[in-house]
């Protein structure tokens, strides 16, 4: 956890003042609508299809206890007792009063959070693998890269006033956990041939309703330019990109518009002014940020224990829970541990107020006080000894969080959808619920294997349908919600888009459709180890069109399911 | 006279922003000659100043320049250090290039002489806006600059380096030079 200090704290302050000043002169009609519109979005306010939506920032997914028993504290008094957590890290309350943010944003900059630029055409919250500084395989920690940019970024006063959002991610290990290639810059931690840290840099990613794989356009930035690289690209971004058509304004068309190579060209020009200026970062500030993180003091443990070993052979469900939300550790006889916030009746992403609490309570006692947020809409108690995993697994079944299901087909990522967003076409919650109970059999689950299943209500792509191995799309058709199915995407270093199989489906059909595509994979799968998107990339996606389509026409009325023999 | 906000102060302005069409100053009349130009000090558009550039170099330090946001100031890059004033024109306060435009002609010109943000410039910008090298704000008619003035103070320091302070806070911490 990253700690403020006394001018972090008072930057934070100062912008919970300056923004009640302006919500009192929008409500005494002084501040115009228009005027108002992104001074709220840029705290983090939407106005949504119920009541105004507060997004609050929970910079690259790191969240202490007292942070979230405030979150708790938060969603109790100001909105229904619950929060959602959204694909970037952040969590959004659904239920508040225009009026009560001021005091909301007074509230969490007592516990060192914001919701700074969570919204509006700026630079968003800054994203990371959420294995950050655990993960065995990392190569270089992301997160003191990560705070540098999100005081870099924090009320940057050049670059409030985008054509279009802009959102960063950055990733240190071999595994690309962050998704980097589809943001609209990527950063790759690296080291040099000496063993430095530098950035691999990528720009011009997104989904929405044109996804777009970004494009590699510096292999190695040393970290002392990190800042003057990013000024560089946010300026000619700021200057050139389109303004005149909402749809066509974020970076990657400007990318596309110029091709990548002449893009890197023009960046480099810009570069030339600011290479070496005084936003060069010192190796002063670096040590000063990882010195301001509070680490875990790890303790020398085995690296297995045999009471661990001796309760996995013995305990199948503790077994099964262990193989999919436990996750290897860079510390030996420490694990990192996924909460699925994927279970019956509670739509993806959500936790109440209570859980909150009581989750704190865990965090504390297993995991040094903190949590992580995973842009899959999961928490992750990032720093648990292995020998008190057992103990855990208990406390979290008891809260019904201890679902098996991390990497599988119902660990679903579905955007809020019509139920709550103003933008949606169509509901994700009831389609992501119908799924869920369709596959509620956890051995037939286990048994399909790891598949990403994405659902977003709409273009704007919040719940990453593009890059879901299933990927599902409410669209509009005369007034009424469709969903349109594609499969064969993937995200991470080798990030593809998925396929559309083919003409939309009703609400009610979407559960048989995603049960004939897998029962096409489980047909045409090439042992257990193939993964569905495998199997895809094999066979391509005729088999599964001719599965899903092919006696649709004469049994429009539906045939009893026929559930695949698991 | 009009007022705008000038160095933290409303002052008087005596400035006269040349905008709309100008082509009739453009058209040479019976007798060949150019027409004259108004009197008083005047702040042209770029394109006027290309055309007109050796009529209106008589009245330096008394002209000034206006660029609207998309354009670039380079064709007119040796003329700038004497120009009295250069505005830059926010056609609407959420269209974010004027920022950029004023640290370009701050930073990479070496402009030092007042630059005045004008169009759609509202309260709730000008703390971004003076951290971007402007240094005068003419605010439309329904704001009221005296009220606008307490904006200019929203924040008592900044993360990033800028105009108005070159040296980003990670190095002024070391100094022990923060606000």
């Amino acid at each position: 956890m990253y700690l403020y200090d006394e001018i972090d704290q008072r930057i934070v302050d100062e912008r919970v003042r300056q923004y009640r000043d302006q919500t009192r002169r929008y409500l005494a009609g002084t501040l115009s609508e228009d005027a108002f519109r992104p001074l709220r979005l840029q705290n983090g306010l939407y106005i949504q299809r119920h009541a105004p939506m507060l997004r609050i920032a929970i910079p690259y997914g790191l969240l202490a206890s007292y942070q979230l028993r405030k979150l708790a504290t938060i969603a109790r008094r100001y909105d229904r007792g619950y929060g959602h957590f959204s694909t970037r890290q952040n969590l959004q309350l659904n239920w508040v009063r225009l009026e009560d943010v001021p005091d909301i944003l007074g509230d969490l900059a007592t516990v060192q959070m914001h919701a700074i630029q969570t919204s509006g055409n700026c630079i968003r919250n800054i994203t990371t693998d959420h294995f950050a500084g655990v993960a065995p395989d990392e190569i270089v920690d992301p997160l003191v890269w990560c705070e540098v940019l999100r005081q870099w970024s924090a009320l940057n006063p050049e670059f409030a006033y985008l054509p279009r959002k802009f959102k960063i991610a950055v990733n240190g290990s071999r595994e690309d956990r962050a998704a980097t290639r589809v943001h609209d810059v990527g950063l790759h931690a690296v080291r040099g041939s000496g063993g430095e840290t530098g950035f691999r840099v990528s720009v011009g990613g997104g989904l929405g309703r044109t996804p777009m794989i970004g494009h590699v356009i510096r292999e190695f930035l040393p970290w002392q330019h990190l800042l003057t690289y990013l000024d560089a690209i946010l300026r000619v971004y700021n200057r050139h990109g389109r303004r005149d058509n909402k749809y066509r304004a974020r970076v990657k068309f400007l990318v596309k518009e110029r091709g990548a190579p002449e893009f890197a060209h023009e960046i480099d020009a810009e570069w030339t002014h600011l290479k070496g200026g005084p936003a060069t970062l010192i190796p002063e500030e670096v040590e000063r940020i990882a010195a301001r993180f509070v680490r875990p003091a790890y303790e020398a443990l085995p690296a297995r224990g045999a009471e661990l070993e001796a309760r996995l052979s013995t305990d199948a469900g503790f077994a099964r829970w262990h193989g999919r939300n436990v996750h290897p550790h860079k510390v030996a006889g420490y694990a990192a541990v996924t909460v699925s916030l994927k279970r019956p009746g509670s739509a993806p992403g959500d936790v109440t107020a209570a859980e909150m609490d009581a989750l704190a309570v865990l965090a504390d006692r297993y995991s040094h006080g903190e949590l992580r947020v995973t842009h899959e809409q999961n928490l992750i108690l990032a720093d648990v000894r292995q020998r008190d995993l057992a103990a855990l697994w208990g406390e979290l079944r008891a809260l019904g969080l201890a679902v098996p299901n991390i990497g599988l087909l119902t660990n679903i990522v579905a955007c809020p959808g019509g139920d709550f967003c103003s933008l949606a076409n169509a509901r994700s919650i009831p389609v992501a619920e119908a799924i869920r109970e369709r596959f509620e059999d956890l051995d037939y689950v286990h048994d399909i294997g790891p598949l990403d299943l994405n659902i977003s209500g709409c273009m704007n792509s919040c719940g990453h349908h593009h890059v879901g191995h299933i990927g599902i799309l409410g669209v509009d058709k005369d007034g009424s919600e469709w969903y349109q199915i594609s499969i064969g995407g993937s995200q991470g270093e080798h990030a593809s888009l998925g396929k559309v199989i083919g003409p939309s489906f009703a609400q009610d059909e979407v559960a048989d459709v995603i049960e004939r595509l897998i029962a096409c994979y489980l047909a045409h799968r090439d042992g257990d180890a193939e993964r569905f998107v495998d199997t895809v990339a094999r066979i391509g996606i005729s088999p599964f069109k001719e599965y899903v389509y092919g006696n649709a026409h004469q049994e429009r009325s539906r045939a009893p399911r026929q559930l695949a023999a698991a | 006279m009009a007022t705008l906000i000038r160095n933290a102060r409303v002052r008087p302005d005596s400035w006269r922003l040349l905008e709309g069409p100008f082509d009739r100053l453009l058209i040479p009349a019976e007798d060949g000659l150019l027409p004259d130009l108004p009197a008083e000090p005047l702040i042209v558009p770029l394109a006027l100043w290309l055309r007109r550039r050796d009529d209106l170099v008589e009245r330096l330090p008394h002209v000034g320049l206006w660029l609207a946001a998309d354009q670039d100031p380079q064709s007119a890059a040796a003329d700038l250090p004497r120009f009295g004033v250069i505005a830059v024109r926010f056609g609407e306060f959420a269209d974010g290039r004027g920022y950029s435009l004023a640290r370009v002609l701050r930073e990479r010109h070496g402009y030092r002489g007042e630059l005045r943000a004008i169009g759609d410039v509202r309260r709730d910008q000008l703390y971004y806006l003076a951290s971007c090298g402007f240094d005068a704000f003419v605010l439309p008619d329904d704001e009221d600059p005296r009220g606008a003035l307490a904006a200019l103070t929203d924040f008592s320091d900044a993360y990033q380096s800028s105009v108005a302070r070159p040296s980003p806070l990670f190095r002024r911490r070391l100094s022990g030079a923060c606000a």
